[in-house]
């Protein structure tokens, strides 16, 4: 490793130290102005986790990778995939209905549904892919508009299929066969709940997410793609082609968000499927950097976040949604702190070259002298 | 002297000739259009709530608040800052806007919501502006910390409050409204009529001016405000030259980051007041995810006016009415679906004319789905009318996209120096 490469390893890991440093200090800046107990909040969120913690944090962190990595395929691109959101809700819809009708046995009804939900994230992403190619619509203002089409279109559509839970008024597709539910493992010692069976799932996507874009030729254009369109247009892309198949990428990628939920924990899509997952894949995307590894860091980190501030209510009498506020100065921070080692590494670079070449410069004059 | 004479008069026959070219000519003209066409719809499926004056003054309202929000999205685009953090200041607003107009009265509600925009303004300005964040990232990020903010908020100030609660407010003083006197009556009884283009004419005029709120009116008036500081000042200018060409305005001596500094402030302050709106006038107190995404239909409602005051106001005007008509129910969405039956029959056979064969098949097959639906339904399923609005907008951004033009530098962030 070369001295640059360790500087801007030790600059690129400062930015999050950093980052957190910040959100910590503005978040009590914050509640000291209001008169809140800063001292419990932070006692309530550093708290070591219990291992039933553990699990749901580790389950937190499984789905939101998914979308993050789904997120993260379309940054490489330079493409803003904000559609995550109703991607995996058409596609969890798709995949519940589906294994809900029990037409396959066990696994193979699992890996059928999985399949059905990453075609329908797809094609609905591929809708926003068109309009970008052919009609040069903007991929953020399109996919926000379909977030909302899909929320109607979900929720007509589940009316017409819905089965009413027993003793509530949720309601929801059909509950898969027995076979199907995924029971999940015991990995945290001491922890009555499970990590979601799906976990393999992630890691799979984050392996194929390392090797596509890493090491094969595919990945290689992708991110030639992003980092200059006119270079890859000069060595033979096909952008057209490019933007289309990294949109629906991203869009079958979403569709793998609701899995775990769905095989693991609700065994149904309904009114009460948790939603909002594709903005905080944004955000952990940015965090970790569109890196495999990165990205999982960050994802545990929020997930952390997340379910340790459950307590914040009964033992600091402080409304739960601080978190967000957390969160979201963490973003601002981190994507900061980036532009400011960019800039710093840069700044470095250049004094390196300028005193390499002045030394070279000088022992030349001073050759010059003796001859 | 002499030769002045003809030319004036031919200038003035052009003139005349070519009156279309004329801005007011043509939006008159399109209004006395949609008019007709709306009466027309209306005596044909018999869905008398399509114009009564109740669904034009909900239209009015559903409509202020998208307003104001592509208000402000036009304010910072035109300065070249993309502003997805609307829905975030928007939040903002309603809750300082109901803190405020509940400790000191529904005036100071109304500065609190713009003030607390402003503060969402403010965060994405230093962000974007100072130190170069992608526009986009950041809207994101205000979002989040928007939502947290005000949740955090209502339920550290309304909690212990007579009424209120951690997710809402108590209720609150709403600002007055204004009717012009004498007129309501009459027009109600020309309404009940039915008469074709006269009552519909009543019933849209008597929807616009009776209970019309003082937001109301302070948002038309500023509606005029931005367009007369935006393309009839220097200011506005420099404003909009830093949006096309940052490096070009900079050369000239403008002050490109005060520039976008001041236009982010003044979209986070506008969108705001939307939310103020929503809070003061829409309902009587804040609630929990009261926006409901309204921050980016107003972002929609703007490219939809092709990031212009005239379109955002149309745009604006055509969401919030679909969306009144899908919440007073009554049949009008199911009206409108033999509306756009007509209008892609229409489309398709000009297609046809102009030899696109394939678009106009397209149109004409669509056209028939539509019309199939309208004849073998009676009404449509709320959760499908409720993306309305959004369907529109993408139609809109599909088939005009061409047409659309957005400042030229919108999104790129700016370095001095070019760093």
């Amino acid at each position: 490793m070369t001295n640059a490469n360790i500087r801007r390893a030790l600059l690129s890991l400062a930015a999050p130290v950093l980052a957190l440093l910040v959100a910590f200090l503005l978040t009590s800046l914050v509640l000291v102005a209001l008169g809140d107990p800063v001292r419990d909040v932070w006692i309530t969120m550093l708290s070591t986790p219990k291992p039933r913690q553990i699990t749901n944090i580790v389950n937190g962190a499984i789905v939101l990778y998914l979308s993050a990595i789904a997120v993260a395929v379309g940054f490489k691109m330079n493409l803003f995939n904000i559609g995550v959101d109703g991607q995996y809700r058409v596609g969890s819809f798709a995949a519940a209905l589906f294994a809900g009708q029990a037409w396959l046995p066990g696994y193979l009804n699992i890996l059928v549904a999985i399949i059905i939900s990453m075609v329908a994230g797809g094609l609905w992403a591929s809708i926003a892919a068109y309009l970008k190619v052919h009609r040069g619509v903007s991929e953020v203002i399109s996919t926000i508009m379909l977030n909302a089409i899909a929320t109607g279109v979900v929720s007509w559509l589940l009316l017409k299929v819905a089965v009413r839970t027993p003793g509530s008024n949720a309601i929801g597709t059909k509950v898969l066969p027995e076979s199907s539910q995924l029971e999940g493992w015991k990995l945290i010692p001491g922890a009555s709940n499970r990590i979601y069976s799906l976990l393999i799932l992630a890691v799979l996507v984050g392996f194929l997410y390392w090797f596509v874009l890493g090491k094969t030729r595919f990945g290689f254009d992708l991110r030639a793609t992003g980092a200059s369109e006119t270079a890859a247009v000069a060595s033979g892309v096909k952008v057209k082609r490019m933007v289309m198949t990294s949109m629906i990428a991203s869009g079958a990628l979403a569709g793998l968000v609701g899995m775990p939920l769905l095989f693991g924990q609700d065994f149904s899509y309904g009114t009460t499927f948790q939603s909002g997952l594709g903005f905080a894949g944004i955000g952990i995307a940015l965090l970790g950097r569109n890196n495999p590894i990165g990205i999982a860091f960050a994802a545990l980190l929020w997930s952390y976040l997340d379910t340790q501030a459950n307590g914040l209510q009964i033992r600091a009498g402080v409304a739960p949604e601080l978190v967000y506020i957390v969160q979201g100065i963490i973003l601002f921070a981190v994507v900061i702190a980036y532009e400011g080692t960019r800039r710093l590494d840069i700044r470095l670079e250049q004094q390196r070259v300028a005193r390499e070449l002045a030394a070279q410069r000088a022992a030349r004059t001073s050759e010059g002298v003796a001859a | 002297m002499s030769t002045a004479t003809p030319t004036r008069r031919a200038e003035v026959k052009e003139k005349q000739a070519s009156w279309l070219a004329n801005p007011y000519a043509r939006w008159g003209l399109l209004a006395f259009g949609g008019l007709v066409i709306l009466s027309l719809l209306r005596v044909v499926t018999g869905a008398n709530d399509l114009d009564s004056s109740g669904a034009i003054a909900a239209a009015f309202g559903l409509a202020v608040p998208i307003a104001l929000a592509g208000l402000g999205g036009l304010w910072s685009e035109r300065a070249g800052v993309v502003n997805i953090g609307l829905e975030g200041m928007m939040i903002l607003g309603t809750w300082s806007s109901a803190f405020c107009a509940y400790h000191y009265g529904p005036w100071m509600g109304i500065l609190g919501g713009a003030i607390g925009g402003l503060v969402g303004g403010l965060i994405h300005a230093i962000a974007t502006v100072y130190f170069g964040v992608d526009h986009i990232v950041s809207g994101v990020a205000l979002n989040i910390i928007g939502l947290g903010i005000a949740k955090y908020l209502a339920s550290r100030f309304f909690t212990n409050l007579p009424g209120g609660g951690p997710t809402q407010s108590p209720p609150l003083p709403q600002p007055p409204s204004l009717s012009v006197p004498g007129i309501g009556d009459p027009l109600l009884s020309l309404e009940r009529q039915h008469i074709f283009l006269i009552s519909d004419f009543a019933g849209i005029l008597r929807g616009l001016t009776t209970n019309v709120s003082v937001l109301t009116l302070i948002t038309l008036a500023l509606f005029v405000a931005s367009w007369w500081a935006l393309w009839k000042t220097a200011f506005g200018l420099r404003l909009r030259s830093v949006g096309e060409s940052p490096a070009a305005a900079e050369s000239l001596g403008v002050n490109v980051y005060k520039y976008k500094f001041i236009a982010v402030l003044a979209s986070g302050a506008l969108a705001g007041l939307g939310g103020a709106f929503l809070t003061l006038v829409a309902s009587n107190l804040f609630r929990d995810g009261q926006t409901g995404g309204r921050g980016y239909i107003g972002l929609a409602a703007m490219i939809f006016g092709n990031w212009r005051p005239g379109g955002l106001l149309a745009g604006s005007a055509l969401f919030g009415y679909t969306d009144a008509i899908r919440l007073r129910g009554g049949g009008g969405v199911h009206a409108i679906l033999l509306l756009v039956a007509v209008i892609l029959l229409l489309v398709g056979l000009w297609q046809l004319r102009k030899g696109r064969m394939l678009q106009g098949a397209g149109s004409l097959v669509v056209s028939a789905l539509v019309a199939w639906w309208f004849f073998a339904t009676d009404t449509v399923p709320g959760e499908l009318a409720g993306t309305l609005p959004y369907v529109t907008t993408l139609l809109v951004l599909a088939f005009a996209s061409q047409r659309l033009r957005m400042p030229a530098a919108d999104g790129q962030i700016y370095r001095k120096g070019g760093h």
